[in-house]
C-alpha cells in the first residue's frame, strides 16, 4: 500500500500500463519532459523514453486523430488533452472517427484509444478550463465516458480503461486532484468501467453523483449529522452506466437527488431520472430532484461557487424531496 | 544591415506520358509490359464500374454515388506503387482505389447501396473505411504510420483526398505531425479543380497545393495526375522513401473531374464547357492506348477484349450484389462496442421483440 492522492493514483497507474505492455504509450502537450501541467505523467518519459511518452504539438484535433491511427494499428495510447475545455477542436474525430471505426469496419478495425482530461470548476481557473461536458460525450454512440472521485478508483479505473477494446474518455476531477489522499495498492487491480459503487449505505434517500461532486455530497451528508440515512452511489462511469445500481437503491429508499456540475437541462441527471421513471417509478415517495449548475456559461471565476453545486445546493435539495 | 536570403524552394513537375503522343524514357518506370497491362486493364475496369454505378443510381438500384471518371490514373498509379499491408484512408471519391486495391466490386457496390458490410477491408490487404467528413483522415494515416515506425512493421500510411481538403484545419495538423514525427506517410492530393462549384483558385493563394509541403519540413511534388506513369512512379518513390525512414512526402496530381461532383449534382452549372473538353483531351486512358499501341502492346482486339472482360467482371458483380440479403437488422448493435452495453440489450429488445 502506498498513500497518494488522484494525479499521483494517474501516474501509478499509467506506470504501471507502460510497463504491462509496450504497445502502451502515452502522448500530449507537455507530457514529457515536463511530466504533464499537473504532473500527472511526472517521470514517465524519463523511466520509458521518448518513443513511449511523447511530447505532440499544441494541436488537440492532431493529438486525438493520431492517436485514433495508433489505436487502430496495434497500439493503446493514451492521450493527454490539457484541460477538457479544448477537447472540443477534435470533437469531430471522436464523434466521426473514434466511435465510429469498430462499426464502419464491421469489426476489422478498432479504436482501442484512451483521452484523459482533467474537467470541472471551483479552482479559480481561466474561463473555459471548467467545464464539465460528460452528457456531451455519452450522447456520442462508441465512446465511454468514465469519472472516477478517488485515487483508488482513479488508478483501477484507468487500468480498466487502458485495457478496454474500446474509446474511453476519462474525465478526471481536476478540483480534487490533490484534496483526497488514500492507501492503494501498488499491485494491479482493476475497477470495472461500468459499475457504480455505493460510498455509503443508507435507507432514506439515494444521492447520486460522480467525480469531484462525490466529496461535495459527503460533505453534506457529514452536516446532516444523521439526520436522515442517506445512500450515496459514485456512479463512476456515465456511460455505459449502471442502472441497476440506481433502480435497486431507489426502490428502497424511495427518494432519489442526482448531483452534478454540468448544466441542468441534458445533462445527465435528466437519463437518470428518465431510467427511475421506467424502471421504479412505482416505489418513488416524491418526485427526483436535481442539483446542477444553472442553463448559463460557466461564469469567470468571481462567481462560480454561485455556480456550482455545493453542500448547502446539496442540503437544500434533500429536504425539499424528504419534504414531499 | 541588408536583407538576407535565408531560404529558396523549388517545386518540381513531373510528367513522363503527355496527351500528344510524347513519352520520356528516360524517366519511365521500371515496369514490365505485363504490368502495364495490367495497369490499363484496371483503369478500364474502373472507369466501366463508375459508369455502371453512375447508371445504376440513375435507376434507383443504388444510392448517391461519387463519381471519379478523369481521376482513374491517380487511383489505379498510386494502388499499384503499394504493398498490400500498407494502409490506404481514402476519401469518398476512391471507389477506382478501392478497386485496384483488391476490394471486391461487390463490396463497393455494397458501400453505395447503403450496406455496411461493404466498407470491411479484406483481410488481405489494409484498405481503411473511406472517409465522407473531408480530409479528416489523413492525421490517421499519420498515427498508422507512427505506429508502424514504433512497432517495426515497414508499413506505409498513403491518405488520398481533394483540393478543398487542403482549406480545413485537419489537412495542416496531418502535415505537421507527419514531418515532426517524420512519419513514413504519403499525403495523396486528387486535384481535381474543383470543391464541389469552388474553384481551386478560392480554395488557397498557393500556386500549386505541392509547395504546401515545404512549410510542414518535407517534399511535396506535383503530377501529372492523367499521367499514370508519372502518378506510379512518384508514388513508388514516396513509399519507397517512408519504408527507408526519410519522412513523409506529398504527391499533388494535378487533374480534373471528368463528372459531376455527385449524382446530385450538375457541374455545367458552374463550369463552362470549353474547360470541360480541353481537360477530356487529356484523358488517361486515351494517352496510355496510344502509347501501348505505339509499343505494340495494344491491338483492337485486345482493347475489345478488355472491355468486354471489364464489363462481364462488372455485370457479375452487380447480379451477385442484388441477390444479397439485407443485412442482420440486429448487426446495428454489433459493431458498436466489443461487448454490448445494457442499456444497448435492453434497446435491442424493445426494437425487435
Amino acid at each position: 500500500m502506498v498513500v497518494a492522492n488522484i494525479v499521483q493514483a494517474v501516474t501509478m497507474g499509467l506506470r504501471q500500463e507502460l510497463a504491462r505492455d509496450k504497445n502502451v504509450i502515452v502522448l500530449g502537450e507537455d507530457v514529457g519532459v515536463n511530466g504533464g501541467v499537473f504532473r500527472a505523467t511526472d517521470g514517465l518519459q524519463k523511466e520509458f523514453g521518448p518513443d513511449r511518452v511523447i511530447d505532440t504539438p499544441l494541436a488537440e484535433l492532431g493529438i486525438i486523430g493520431v492517436s485514433i491511427g495508433m489505436a487502430v494499428n496495434g497500439m493503446k495510447p493514451v492521450a493527454e488533452i490539457q484541460f477538457s475545455g479544448f477537447v472540443y477542436s477534435a470533437f469531430d474525430q471522436i464523434l466521426s472517427h473514434a466511435g465510429r471505426i469498430r462499426m464502419r469496419s464491421r469489426g476489422r478495425y478498432t479504436c482501442p484509444l484512451v483521452i484523459r482530461t482533467p474537467y470541472g470548476g471551483g479552482i479559480r481557473a481561466l474561463e473555459l478550463h471548467c467545464e464539465s461536458g460528460e452528457a456531451i460525450f455519452s450522447h456520442v454512440p462508441g465512446i465511454k465516458m468514465v469519472v472516477p472521485s478517488n485515487p483508488y478508483d482513479t488508478k483501477g479505473l484507468l487500468a480498466s480503461a487502458i485495457r478496454d477494446p474500446d474509446p474511453v474518455i476519462f474525465y478526471e476531477p481536476m478540483r480534487i486532484y490533490r484534496a483526497i489522499k488514500q492507501d492503494i495498492p501498488e499491485n494491479e487491480y482493476n475497477v470495472p468501467i461500468g459499475k457504480a459503487s455505493i460510498a455509503q449505505e443508507g435507507d432514506d434517500l439515494t444521492l447520486i453523483a460522480w467525480g469531484a461532486m462525490v466529496k461535495t455530497c459527503q460533505e453534506a451528508i457529514e452536516k446532516l449529522n444523521n439526520k436522515y440515512s442517506i445512500e450515496l452511489i459514485d456512479l463512476r462511469t456515465i456511460n455505459p452506466y449502471d442502472s441497476e445500481t440506481i433502480i435497486s437503491s431507489v426502490k428502497k429508499t424511495g427518494r432519489c437527488v442526482v448531483v452534478h456540475e454540468a448544466i441542468r437541462t441534458c445533462g445527465f441527471a435528466a437519463e437518470i431520472i428518465a431510467a427511475i421513471n421506467e424502471k421504479a417509478l412505482l416505489s418513488l415517495e416524491a418526485p427526483v430532484v436535481r442539483v446542477t449548475s444553472p442553463d448559463a456559461p460557466f461564469p469567470f471565476y468571481k462567481l462560480e461557487n454561485y455556480f456550482l453545486p455545493d453542500v448547502n445546493k446539496i442540503l437544500k435539495g434533500i429536504e425539499k424531496v424528504m419534504s414531499f | 544591415m541588408p536583407k538576407r536570403v535565408l531560404k529558396e524552394f523549388k517545386v518540381e513537375y513531373l510528367q513522363i506520358l503527355d496527351e500528344n503522343d510524347n513519352c520520356d524514357e528516360s524517366l519511365m518506370p521500371n515496369l514490365s509490359t505485363e504490368e502495364i497491362k495490367k495497369l490499363y486493364e484496371m483503369l478500364i475496369l474502373i472507369r466501366v464500374f463508375d459508369q455502371k454505378a453512375f447508371n445504376m443510381q440513375r435507376q434507383g438500384r443504388l444510392g448517391t454515388y461519387i463519381q471519379f471518371k478523369g481521376q482513374e490514373a491517380c487511383q489505379v498509379g498510386s494502388a499499384f506503387a503499394l504493398k498490400d499491408d500498407d494502409f490506404i484512408f481514402p476519401m469518398y471519391r476512391n471507389s477506382g482505389l478501392l478497386i485496384a486495391r483488391k476490394h471486391p466490386i461487390i463490396q463497393v457496390l455494397q458501400y453505395w447501396g447503403g450496406d455496411e458490410r461493404g466498407l470491411r477491408s479484406p483481410d488481405n490487404v489494409n484498405n481503411f473505411p473511406i472517409s465522407i467528413p473531408v480530409g479528416t483522415q489523413g492525421i490517421h494515416a499519420v498515427g498508422v504510420a507512427m505506429a508502424s515506425k514504433y512497432r517495426g512493421t515497414k508499413q506505409a500510411a498513403i491518405t488520398y483526398f481533394g483540393d478543398g481538403a487542403t482549406s480545413k484545419g485537419d489537412f495542416h495538423e496531418a502535415m505537421n505531425f507527419a514531418g515532426v514525427y517524420s512519419a513514413p506517410v504519403v499525403f495523396i492530393c486528387e486535384n481535381n479543380q474543383f470543391a464541389i462549384s469552388v474553384p481551386r483558385s478560392s480554395q488557397t493563394k498557393s500556386e500549386t497545393i505541392a509547395q504546401k509541403a515545404i512549410a510542414y519540413g518535407f517534399e511535396g511534388i506535383q503530377v501529372d495526375g492523367m499521367d499514370i506513369f508519372a502518378v506510379y512512379k512518384a508514388t513508388k518513390e514516396a513509399v519507397e522513401k517512408a519504408r527507408a525512414g526519410k519522412g513523409p512526402t506529398l504527391i499533388e496530381c494535378f487533374t480534373y473531374r471528368l463528372c459531376d461532383h455527385s449524382t446530385s449534382d450538375d457541374a455545367s452549372r458552374y463550369r463552362p464547357k470549353e474547360e470541360f473538353e480541353s481537360w477530356l483531351k487529356k484523358d488517361c486512358i486515351e494517352r496510355l492506348e496510344k502509347y501501348m499501341r505505339k509499343k505494340g502492346m495494344l491491338d483492337d482486339a485486345y482493347k475489345a477484349k478488355v472491355l468486354q472482360n471489364s464489363q462481364g467482371i462488372i455485370e457479375k458483380a452487380v447480379t451477385e450484389f442484388e441477390k444479397l440479403p439485407l443485412p442482420e437488422p440486429k448487426d446495428i448493435f454489433k459493431y458498436v462496442f466489443a461487448e454490448m452495453t445494457p442499456q444497448q440489450k435492453e434497446e435491442m429488445e424493445d426494437i425487435f421483440n
